[in-house]
C-alpha cells in the first residue's frame, strides 16, 4: 500500500521521501510476489524489509515462506541464505472481523528455519526490528495493531492512554537492539506465572490487578527460538501456569508452551497448566468483546490455578 | 550437450543399480539448458527447475561434485540434505533447486530487481516448465518483472509433458506459452529448443536487452521430453511408445553435428571419438565419486549433520535436540 503515505498504519510513513523509490518502494498486490521478490533480493545479497498488510492476507506467501524462506540456508549449505524480514499487523480488539483479527503466529513456529518476533510495546518493537533486519535468517514481525497507539488491557469501554503518557512509549532515537530469543519478565510475582506477548500481555496486567493475585508476567517477545529458560525459571518458583494468546485454543502457540512447561517443571506444578485464548471459531464481528480474551477471563484462569 | 547425454546416461544406470533413489534425465532437452549456459556472463544468476543441469555442466562446474550430491555420500557439497539433482552452486550461477513448483520463478525476478536498485549489471535467468506456468508464481513472476522492468530472461521450457500431462491442460485457450508474456507488455519469443544455434542467439539477444536494462523477455523453447519424468515415472501408462521414437524436433547433438559436418567444421569420426572421450571422462568422475559412498554404501553425511544450517547459529532447542538424537 502506498509508500507516499505510508501504509494502513502509516508505519513506513517518511521512509521514500527520505531514502528515495529504490529503498522504499511499492509492490503489486500479491504476497505471493513480494514474498517472492523479496526471497531473490536476499539471494542476491540484499536485506529486504517486506511488509503484509495484513497477517490475515499472508496465505498467498506461505509457500515461498513455509518452503523457501524457511529453507534455502539448510538446502543449499549456506551457499544462499534468506535474512528477510517479514512484517504484518496481527491481532483484534478493533472490530475488524475475520479478515482484519487474525493471529497466525502458530502457523510460522512449526516451520523450521523462521524466527517469530512479537512486541508488545514501541520500544521493543525499534529494538527488535533492527535485531530482526539484522538477523542473517528470515524472521516473521508481528505487530500488534490493537497497541498502535498505546496499550491496551481489554477495558474497551475505557479511553486509549497514547504511547507518549507510558514508560515503554518513550524510544531512543538513536540506533538500539533488544535481543532475538529472550522473553521479559514485565511483572515480577510469586504466586502463578503468566506467559503472554503482544496485546495480552497488559491483558495479563489488569487481571492481576483486579483479582489482587501475586502474578509474574513474562512478556515472551521472540516465540521461535523461544527462550526456555526464562520460563523455566519462573514456573519452578511459582508453581502454577497460565498461558494467554488471542490466537484460536487448538493447536495454538499455547498448547507447545504448556507442553514444554509440564516437561520441564511437572514436579514444581500444583495446578494444571492454564490457557486462556480465542476460541476456535473464525473471529467473528458484532462479538468482538465476547471473543477477545479479555481481563475478566484471564483473572478467571489466575484463581483457577490458585484454588488448584 | 554430449557430457550431459552421458552422464544422465551413467547416471540411469547407478540408480537402476540402486546407487542412488530417483534421478531425472534430460533426454532431447539439452540444448535448451547448453546453450542458454554459453551466453550468460559470470555472475549472471540462474533460477533452475530440475531439468537445466546443462547449465552446471556447460558452466564448469565439477561432474564429481554433481554425482557425489546424487549419491548423497561424504562428500556430498549439500551434506545428504536434498533429493538427488537438487543441485546449488552459487558460485556459477545456479540457485539451489527446490522441489516445490514454480517458486525459482518469481525469485529471478526478485534477484534482477536486486541488481538493477544496487546499479549492477548482472542479469538473472528464470526457468520453468510448461506445466508449472500454470503454478500462481508464474504470473507474480510476469507481474513485477513487467511493473518493474526487472532485467531477467524468463524462460519457460515447453517439452510436451508435465509428468503425464499433455500441454494443452497448461496452456488452456492460450495459443503459445510465449503469449502469455504478450498480456503483460513483456516481449517474448518462441524458438526450436533443440536447435543449439537458434537457442544460443536468442538467449544472446534477451540477456543483453536485460543487461542493457531494456527490460525482461520471455521465451518459450519448444522441445520434447523423450525419457520418462523421472525414474518413478513409466510414460508407457500415459502416451503411444512411438511419440518419442518419432522424436519431435529431432535429436539437438545430432542436429547440431549435422550442421558442422555440413560446414566442415566437425567429422562423423571426430564425433565418434568424442563420444568417446567424453564417456570416459564421466566414467573416471563417477569411479571418483563413489570412492566416497553410494546412497547405501560407503561414505555418509553425518547425522550430527542433519542439524547444522537450519539458521546461521544453532538455537538452543535445536541443541537439546542434537543431544537427545546422541549425536
Amino acid at each position: 500500500m502506498s509508500a507516499i503515505s505510508g501504509g494502513v498504519f502509516r508505519c513506513t510513513a517518511g521512509l521514500q521521501q527520505k531514502y528515495g523509490r529504490t529503498r522504499c518502494f511499492d509492490t503489486p498486490i500479491s504476497e505471493l510476489g513480494i514474498v517472492g521478490t523479496a526471497i531473490g533480493m536476499a539471494a542476491y545479497g540484499l536485506k529486504p524489509c517486506v511488509e503484509v498488510q495484513f497477517a490475515d492476507y499472508v496465505y498467498p506467501a506461505y509457500d515461498q515462506i513455509v518452503s523457501e524462506a524457511a529453507r534455502i540456508r539448510y538446502r543449499s549449505n549456506g551457499q544462499f541464505t534468506c535474512p528477510i524480514v517479514i512484517r504484518m499487523p496481527s491481532g483484534g480488539g478493533i472490530f475488524g472481523g475475520q479478515t482484519h483479527s487474525q493471529s497466525p503466529e502458530a502457523l510460522f513456529t512449526h516451520v523450521c528455519g523462521l524466527k517469530v518476533v512479537v512486541p508488545s510495546n514501541p520500544r521493543d518493537a525499534k529494538g527488535l526490528l533492527i535485531a530482526a533486519i539484522d538477523d542473517p535468517d528470515p524472521v516473521i514481525f508481528f505487530e500488534p495493531k490493537r497497541l498502535y497507539n498505546g496499550p491496551f488491557d481489554g477495558h474497551h469501554e475505557r479511553p486509549v492512554t497514547p504511547w507518549s503518557r507510558h514508560p515503554l512509549g518513550e524510544v531512543d532515537a538513536g540506533h538500539f537492539t533488544v535481543p532475538l530469543g529472550k522473553a521479559e519478565v514485565r511483572r515480577k510475582g510469586d504466586s502463578v506465572t503468566v506467559l503472554a506477548y503482544g496485546t495480552m500481555v497488559y491483558v495479563a496486567e489488569a487481571a492481576a490487578e483486579e483479582t489482587g493475585i501475586d502474578a509474574e508476567i513474562i512478556d515472551l517477545r521472540t516465540l521461535l527460538p523461544l527462550d526456555l529458560d526464562c520460563i523455566v525459571e519462573s514456573v519452578r518458583k511459582t508453581g502454577r501456569c497460565v498461558v494467554v494468546h488471542e490466537a484460536t485454543l487448538t493447536s495454538g502457540f499455547g498448547a507447545e508452551l504448556a507442553a514444554l512447561v509440564q516437561e520441564h517443571c511437572f514436579y514444581h506444578l500444583e495446578a494444571p497448566v492454564g490457557r486462556v485464548t480465542g476460541w476456535d471459531t473464525p473471529y467473528p464481528h458484532a462479538q468482538e468483546w465476547d471473543y477477545f480474551p479479555g481481563p475478566a477471563r484471564v483473572g478467571e484462569a489466575l484463581v483457577r490455578a490458585m484454588e488448584a | 550437450m554430449m557430457t550431459l547425454r552421458a552422464f544422465d546416461a551413467r547416471m540411469l544406470m547407478a540408480q537402476r543399480q540402486g546407487k542412488t533413489s530417483f534421478y531425472m534425465q534430460h533426454m532431447g532437452e539439452e540444448a535448451v539448458s547448453c546453450a542458454f549456459r554459453k551466453a550468460l556472463e559470470p555472475g549472471d544468476m540462474n533460477f533452475p527447475t530440475y531439468r537445466q543441469a546443462g547449465l552446471l555442466i556447460a558452466g564448469g562446474y565439477p561432474m564429481v561434485d554433481m554425482m557425489n550430491q546424487i549419491f548423497s555420500n561424504e562428500a556430498d557439497p549439500l551434506k545428504g540434505r536434498q533429493l538427488p539433482i537438487m543441485y546449488s552452486s552459487k558460485e556459477r550461477g545456479f540457485f539451489s533447486i527446490s522441489g516445490n513448483l514454480g517458486t525459482q520463478f518469481v525469485q529471478a525476478v526478485g534477484w534482477a530487481m536486486a541488481s538493477a536498485i544496487s546499479n549492477d549489471t548482472r542479469i538473472a535467468a528464470g526457468w520453468i516448465g510448461d506445466g508449472s506456468t500454470a503454478e500462481s508464481d508464474f504470473h507474480a513472476a510476469l507481474v513485477f518483472a513487467s511493473t518493474y522492468r526487472a532485467p531477467v530472461v524468463l524462460n519457460i521450457v515447453n517439452n510436451q509433458w508435465a509428468i503425464s500431462t499433455f500441454q494443452g491442460i497448461a496452456r488452456g485457450g492460450s495459443g503459445t506459452f510465449a503469449a502469455r508474456g504478450l498480456g503483460f507488455g513483456i516481449p517474448a519469443l518462441r524458438v526450436d529448443g533443440n536447435d543449439y544455434l537458434a537457442v544460443y542467439a536468442v538467449a544472446r539477444w534477451a540477456v543483453e536487452r536485460a543487461r542493457r536494462n531494456l527490460g525482461p523477455t520471455l521465451i518459450e523453447y519448444v522441445t520434447y521430453r523423450v525419457g520418462a519424468h523421472s525414474t518413478s515415472d513409466d510414460p508407457s501408462a500415459y502416451r503411444p511408445k512411438d511419440e518419442s521414437e518419432a522424436w519431435p524436433l529431432g535429436d539437438p547433438v545430432i542436429r547440431l553435428k549435422n550442421h558442422l559436418v555440413r560446414r566442415g567444421a566437425w567429422s562423423e569420426e571426430r564425433h565418434r571419438q568424442a563420444e568417446a572421450e567424453v564417456m570416459d571422462s564421466v566414467i573416471a568422475a563417477q569411479k571418483e565419486a563413489e570412492k566416497h559412498g553410494t546412497l547405501h554404501s560407503g561414505g555418509k553425511p553425518s547425522v550430527r549433520d542433519m542439524f547444522e544450517g537450519v539458521y546461521a547459529e544453532m538455537p538452543p532447542h535445536l541443541r537439546r535436540q542434537r543431544h537427545q538424537a546422541g549425536v
